[in-house]
């Protein structure tokens, strides 16, 4: 048994830190908050340069063909950063569906241009009903001659509005029943009766958008896998982001608990810094647990998810729920622990408190991800 | 990164476990454990077949009775005879394998590792750990039992408590005060005591569980010989420090999976119970808390693995051993809590009550638990040691201000 990095990966996570640290500064953070498309064509351009569009897909298509262990080192730096804009659903969410679904034309056609960073992406999944249940979807994909036309609303669909094309998830066949009849369908953002409108979000670091289809029609050559067995490979791609979201999570509860525990060393009252009293000193240690524990549990997922088939559902279940739970209440504390400050605009706090929360909900909530847990357990 | 272990492992394990079949079929019914003969002939006669069987102190040299393995056939052991050793009293000298031997074969001389290593493996001796005091808990560096210096011996005067297993031990593992004239932890040895040497008395204190699992310890002029002084006279605070360290490694990984196997138990016992005619494990709410228990198990285990990693790189581990504790002192309360809610009015039900599930056992390990945040290190302490050692945050001013030398 060895869990611990090797030299590339610690290079690699070096490089994104320090990237990052240029890059990406917390006033960044904020200028993409107002910013309509949330990113800059710049930063985009320097990240496709370090070739992080392309760490998982494979050299054939002009990727690095590297581990979800790889990819995690560069995203818990990017959570640490509270990076904006559209890498996640283009990388972990487009990207990855077409990797584990997409024709041998779609992948030609798509991932080479996704690796240089000229192609963004994103997947379509949750409807107004669906609440945080990425598995139920009622979208309708009516069968039209050798094609089908897509009608309903998505909601909550990451970066719609900067992609180039999306990957929805609608019913061929009604029901509810996630494992028969749901289909994988790529979709031109710019089709006909495509409808794109950004929502206002608690965390403006990462936009998301309703998209509404009014009779799109997309052809056969447009379905990713079979025809009403969408969903075991849209599970995999959901194992994989729900890991990346993990390591999101690991690097910004880190950087909160950095932030609190400054702050607790260099505020006094009562003549003395506030972190020489247990309240708050205990506070401080109860964040490091939740760190660590989520560290841990981040790793053993990113090695299990491509390396231990039996357990890849629960570890990325399990990593996914424990990592965001944690992450918000690192950054409930840490605000805490600031005091006045901690509720202001002008701290930073709330910016990882925003980014804590809006993961909780993504890609399945706490209570969902335990029931998949609990299914994975056999009860 | 790969946390498979190797083939070798692999095959280690394989033949562990059939050798686990062979020497405790699983026929054959476990020992009765009513009384305290009992409990230690159990033991004694289960950790004699562990060392015949070549198992007992994998990561010891064989010089001192180990059987020169790695640490992770150490692990491995420890994963499958687990639930053996549970049925068959091998929590008498828990304290044996997580303190008295590693602190042993770590700062002992080496005539105190020929004396006692071998038989602490072969369970001919039983060990406790004598630390708190009554006015001694937390703060253990304020202890009083004074150890004097009588040329070839210490004549020891003190009253110790809380200590598991001294009902059963042999020898004791005593913290005492040399000199009360320095800093209070500067003026601290450690001791090996005969429980049996005249002066010894052991008073058992009944818990909440109704079970005395520690006792008080009564030390009246008793000698000790000044051979049976571990490391130096003086430096006793470092070594009841830093050995404990290593122990928390092994132990947060032990107790993950003796943790897995409580909640395979846990899921036995929720099968079979009920709610508004239905199921328990069709109600959402409680198969979330279920699953949400598991997750946490998980996350201990996998944190136990990476400080491993460290230990194994050659580092030494340090205050994090703190995150484990915390971790499983107090997921444990909350899981024997959930048995106890999951079983709603039958949770009321103890031992030998005709309707008690289980009898009772959910209810003794609810009780029990209550004291997994206050004993080895409490809570608190746990908190205070990673926001200071770990976070490096500042001690408070009160308790700079009370480190004074300590006096009799």
């Amino acid at each position: 048994m060895d869990i611990s990095f090797n030299q590339d990966q610690i290079e690699i996570r070096n490089q994104a830190h320090r990237f990052m640290e240029n890059e990406c500064p917390p006033t960044f953070v904020r200028a993409m908050y107002e910013d309509e498309r949330g990113f800059t064509d710049e930063l985009w351009a320097k990240m496709a340069e370090m070739g992080w569009m392309g760490m998982r897909i494979p050299e054939a298509y002009d990727g690095i063909g590297l581990k979800l262990i790889d990819v995690c080192v560069v995203l818990e730096e990017m959570g640490r950063a509270i990076l904006p804009g559209p890498y996640f659903s283009t990388v972990l969410l487009a990207a990855e569906a077409l990797l584990e679904a997409g024709t041998e034309a779609q992948k030609k056609a798509y991932l080479p241009r996704v690796a240089m960073g000229e192609l963004r992406g994103t997947l379509a999944l949750l409807e107004p009903d669906s609440g945080p249940d990425p598995g139920y979807i009622q979208m309708e994909a009516r069968a039209d001659g050798d094609g089908f036309v897509l009608s309903g609303t998505k909601l909550f669909v990451p970066d719609a509005h900067v992609s180039d094309f999306m990957i929805v998830a609608a019913r061929t066949r009604p029901g509810e029943d996630r494992e028969q009849g749901l289909t994988l369908f790529l979709a031109d953002t710019k089709a006909k009766g495509v409808a794109v409108q950004p929502c206002q979000t608690m965390d403006g670091s990462r936009k998301q958008c309703e998209v509404r289809f009014d009779g799109v029609r997309v052809s056969k050559a447009d379905v990713l896998g079979e025809i009403g067995r969408g969903w075991v490979p849209l599970s995999r791609v959901l194992e994989r982001a729900a890991v990346g979201l993990a390591a999101e999570n690991v690097g910004g509860a880190q950087k909160a608990l950095e932030i609190a525990v400054e702050y607790a060393k260099v505020r006094h009252q009562f003549g003395q810094p506030i972190g020489g009293f247990q309240a708050i000193k205990h506070r401080c240690a109860e964040m490091l647990v939740m760190v660590e524990g989520s560290r841990s549990i981040l790793y053993w997922a990113a090695w299990a998810v491509d390396d231990d088939p039996r357990q890849a559902a629960l570890a990325a279940s399990a990593a996914k729920a424990y990592t965001a739970d944690a992450y918000r209440t690192v950054t409930t504390l840490g605000t805490q622990i600031l005091g006045g400050i901690g509720i202001t605009w002008e701290h930073d706090m709330h910016l990882y408190l925003k980014r804590a929360k809006a993961n909780q909900v993504a890609l399945g909530d706490t209570a969902y991800h335990q029931e998949e847990v609990a299914k994975q357990l056999g009860y | 990164m790969d946390y498979r272990t190797t083939p070798e492992d692999e095959q280690f394990r394989k033949e562990l476990k059939a050798w686990i079949a062979r020497t405790f079929p699983p026929d054959e019914p476990p020992p009765k454990l009513e009384t305290r003969e009992d409990h230690i002939n159990a033991y004694r006669d289960y950790q004699r077949k562990v060392f015949e069987g070549g198992y007992a102190g994998i990561r010891y040299p064989k010089e001192y009775g180990g059987q020169g393995g790695t640490l992770m056939q150490e692990i491995i052991t420890a994963e499958e005879l687990g639930p053996i050793g549970r049925t068959h009293a091998s929590s008498v000298n828990v304290i044996g394998f997580g303190m008295g031997i590693p602190t042993i074969f770590t700062v002992g001389t080496p005539g105190q590792k020929e004396k006692f290593l071998r038989k602490s493996l072969d369970g001919a001796c039983i060990w406790c750990q004598a630390f708190s005091e009554p006015n001694a808990g937390s703060d253990v560096a304020s202890i009083s039992t004074r150890a004097e210096r009588m040329g070839d011996h210490y004549v020891v005067n003190g009253q110790k408590v809380w200590i598991t297993n001294a009902q059963y031990a042999d020898w004791c593992m005593l913290l005492v005060r040399t000199n009360p004239n320095v800093a209070k932890h500067k003026g601290l040895s450690y001791l090996l005591m005969d429980m049996k040497a005249p002066g010894v008395e052991v008073r058992p204190i009944k818990q909440i569980t109704g079970e005395a699992e520690f006792n008080e310890i009564f030390i009246d002029n008793v000698k000790v010989p000044v051979g049976n002084l571990v490391g130096e006279e003086n430096g006793g605070w470092s070594i009841a420090l830093t050995t404990l360290m290593f122990e928390r490694v092994m132990g947060d990984l032990s107790t993950a999976n003796q943790f897995l196997w409580v909640f395979q138990q846990l899921w036995q016992m929720v099968k079979g119970v009920k709610r508004r005619g239905r199921p328990v494990l069709e109600d959402p709410g409680f198969r979330q808390k279920l699953a949400q228990m598991y997750i946490e198990i998980l996350v201990l285990k996998y944190n136990g693995y990476r400080s491993l990693d460290r230990v194994l790189r050659g580092g030494i581990p340090g205050a994090e051993g703190s995150v484990g504790k915390i971790i499983w002192s107090e997921l444990n309360p909350r899981m024997t809590e959930l048995a106890l809610e999951i079983e709603g009015p039958y949770s009321q039900l103890v031992e030998r009550s005709a309707r008690a599930i289980e009898d009772g056992r959910w209810q003794y390990m609810f009780l029990r638990a209550k004291g997994n945040t206050v004993e080895a290190g409490s809570a608190e302490i746990q908190r205070n040691i990673i926001g200071e050692r770990v976070l490096g945050l500042p001690k408070d001013l009160a308790r700079v201000a009370q480190a004074a030398p300590a006096k009799k």
